[in-house]
């Protein structure tokens, strides 16, 4: 039986605020699945940041918070130095937890508490980015039966991360950025509407 | 099986593996959040090649080294000195002013760690004039982290950022003149520690704790599932004395609290509350 994807997660580094831009910029108005974003950023950089992409992004872009209801149709922000992960109620939980390989966020902890929860309903997204944050993650949405998208590292404004990804990974589907909003609309829309 | 049983068998165990340490050892995780749980079980699973969640259970039943070990997993200590810079000045130039008012100031630090936090506030108090009429609680459920917080004695490689921090948070003084340097550590002056009461208090299954004037408990709710950050801020509410202040950690709030109305805001920013009259 095929499942129809409820949430996308995404994870950048380096480059990730042009790509960021550019992937919410081509994301449907009418997209029925929630978009988690995990961008390693400065401490302080979440408010402008969100403005920013408010701007490009037809659908709303806010914070993560702390035991927030994870809806549809909405893209969410990890707030900086705090792990994200996602409870079994599909609300949010913010971790103080330790950095994993130097990062807090990490893109592993959200995309493995992320496959835990929404298993084969899950797209993991990895972009540009100059460290290998995200690979292990990914790996284990595949495990979950999700989807691994991954960025073109040709593409890619710091190729590393996205070709660590797919050297540890099996991906799915390998797109310069342009095109991973197209992909992510047609896949949502095509399976859409029949939720639970 | 399908997908959402799955979840739902991990659901199961890591609610008896709760239960059992609860039953065995007394310490409480029953309430805490499931996410986090699910991730530090599964650190603790690797750890002791545990093949599943059930196995650990049984693990921690008969082992109590198991266990030990399985606590050390659960309790997360990360902390530093003036961590969010912006919300000790804004205590420095809107909350001090009217503590000074009164007589005697009680503040409670729950969930203290190593103690970092609690020095802190102790400079602050100090370059503002209340140290010398404060008294200073601070609790932990871990007493490794307490005994640590006693001895003040922190690595020097930290002093850089905690440096920068104080200096963020508005400091008055040379960060140096509060510590003295030996070998890779150093420690805190010892007038920093005098009004500094360190005692074990469980959030999960202790009680009120005096009458306070602050209570300041930061990045620890967020390890606590909904129905327990309930009964926690009712706790607070309880603890403090009225127009008490309330200060959580910068990404917690009472947003989605059943007990929010017993707060009113001051900084919705800084997660700083003032709790109101109503009961
Ligand atoms: C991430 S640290 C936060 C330290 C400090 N407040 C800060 O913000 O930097 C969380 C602390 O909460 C403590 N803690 C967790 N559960 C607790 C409970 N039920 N009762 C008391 N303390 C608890 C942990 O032992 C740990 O020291």
């Amino acid at each position: 039986m095929h499942s129809s994807y409820q949430a996308i997660v995404v994870g950048t580094s380096a480059g990730g605020f042009n790509a960021s831009q550019a992937l919410l910029s081509g994301l449907a108005a009418d997209l029925n699945a929630a978009v988690i974003v995990v961008q390693h950023l400065p401490k302080q950089a979440n408010d402008s940041m969100i403005s920013l992409l408010n701007e490009v992004s037809q659908l709303p872009v806010k914070e993560a918070e702390e035991k927030e209801p994870i809806r549809p149709g909405i893209v969410y922000l990890c707030p900086p130095d705090y792990h994200l992960l996602i409870e079994a109620d599909r609300t949010f939980a913010l971790s103080a937890d330790p950095k994993v390989n130097y990062s807090r966020p990490s893109i592993d902890v959200l995309f493995e508490s992320a496959a835990e929860v929404y298993r084969a309903r899950l797209v993991g997204v990895v972009l540009t980015g100059a460290n290998a944050d995200g690979s292990a993650g990914l790996k284990i949405i595949k495990q979950y039966g999700g989807l691994a998208i991954v960025q073109d590292p040709g593409d890619a404004a710091y190729p590393e991360m996205p070709q660590a990804a797919l050297d540890a990974v099996e991906v799915d589907t390998i797109l310069p950025l342009a095109k991973i909003a197209g992909k992510l609309n047609s896949l949502i829309v095509a399976t859409g509407k029949d939720h639970e | 099986m399908d997908d959402t049983q799955d979840l739902q068998n991990v659901q199961i165990e890591l609610a008896m593996l709760a239960e059992t340490v609860f039953r065995k050892y007394g310490y409480d995780f029953r309430d805490y959040s499931e996410a986090h749980l699910r991730r530090r079980i599964k650190h603790a699973m690797q750890k002791l090649n545990a093949p599943s969640i059930s196995a650990l259970q049984h693990e921690i039943l008969y082992d109590k080294a198991c266990f030990d070990l399985v606590l050390k997993e659960l309790s997360i200590n990360v902390t530093e000195m003036f961590r969010d810079p912006s919300f000790y000045r804004l205590l420095r130039e809107e909350i001090i002013p009217t503590l000074k008012t009164y007589p005697f100031v009680k503040i409670w630090h729950a969930g203290c760690a190593s103690g970092e936090e609690v020095y802190s506030m102790a400079i602050l108090l100090k370059e503002e004039g209340l140290y010398d009429k404060a008294q200073i609680y601070a609790t932990d459920f871990n007493a490794r982290v307490l005994q640590q917080a006693k001895e003040a004695i922190f690595p020097i490689e930290l002093i850089k950022e905690y440096t920068a921090n104080y200096i963020a948070a508005g400091g008055r003084q040379d960060f140096s003149d509060y510590y003295t340097a030996a070998y890779d550590s150093i420690i805190l002056s010892k007038s920093l520690r005098e009004r500094i009461v360190f005692s074990d208090h469980n959030l999960a299954t202790d009680t009120v704790f005096g009458e306070m004037h602050m209570v300041i408990c930061r990045n620890v709710m967020i390890y606590f599932n909904q129905e327990l950050q309930d009964r926690v801020v009712k706790l607070f509410a309880d603890s403090l004395c009225y127009r008490g202040i309330l200060c959580l950690g910068s990404k917690e709030s009472l947003k989605f609290n059943a007990n929010a109305a017993l707060f009113e805001a001051i900084s919705e920013t800084e997660k700083v509350y003032k709790k109101t009259g109503r009961q």
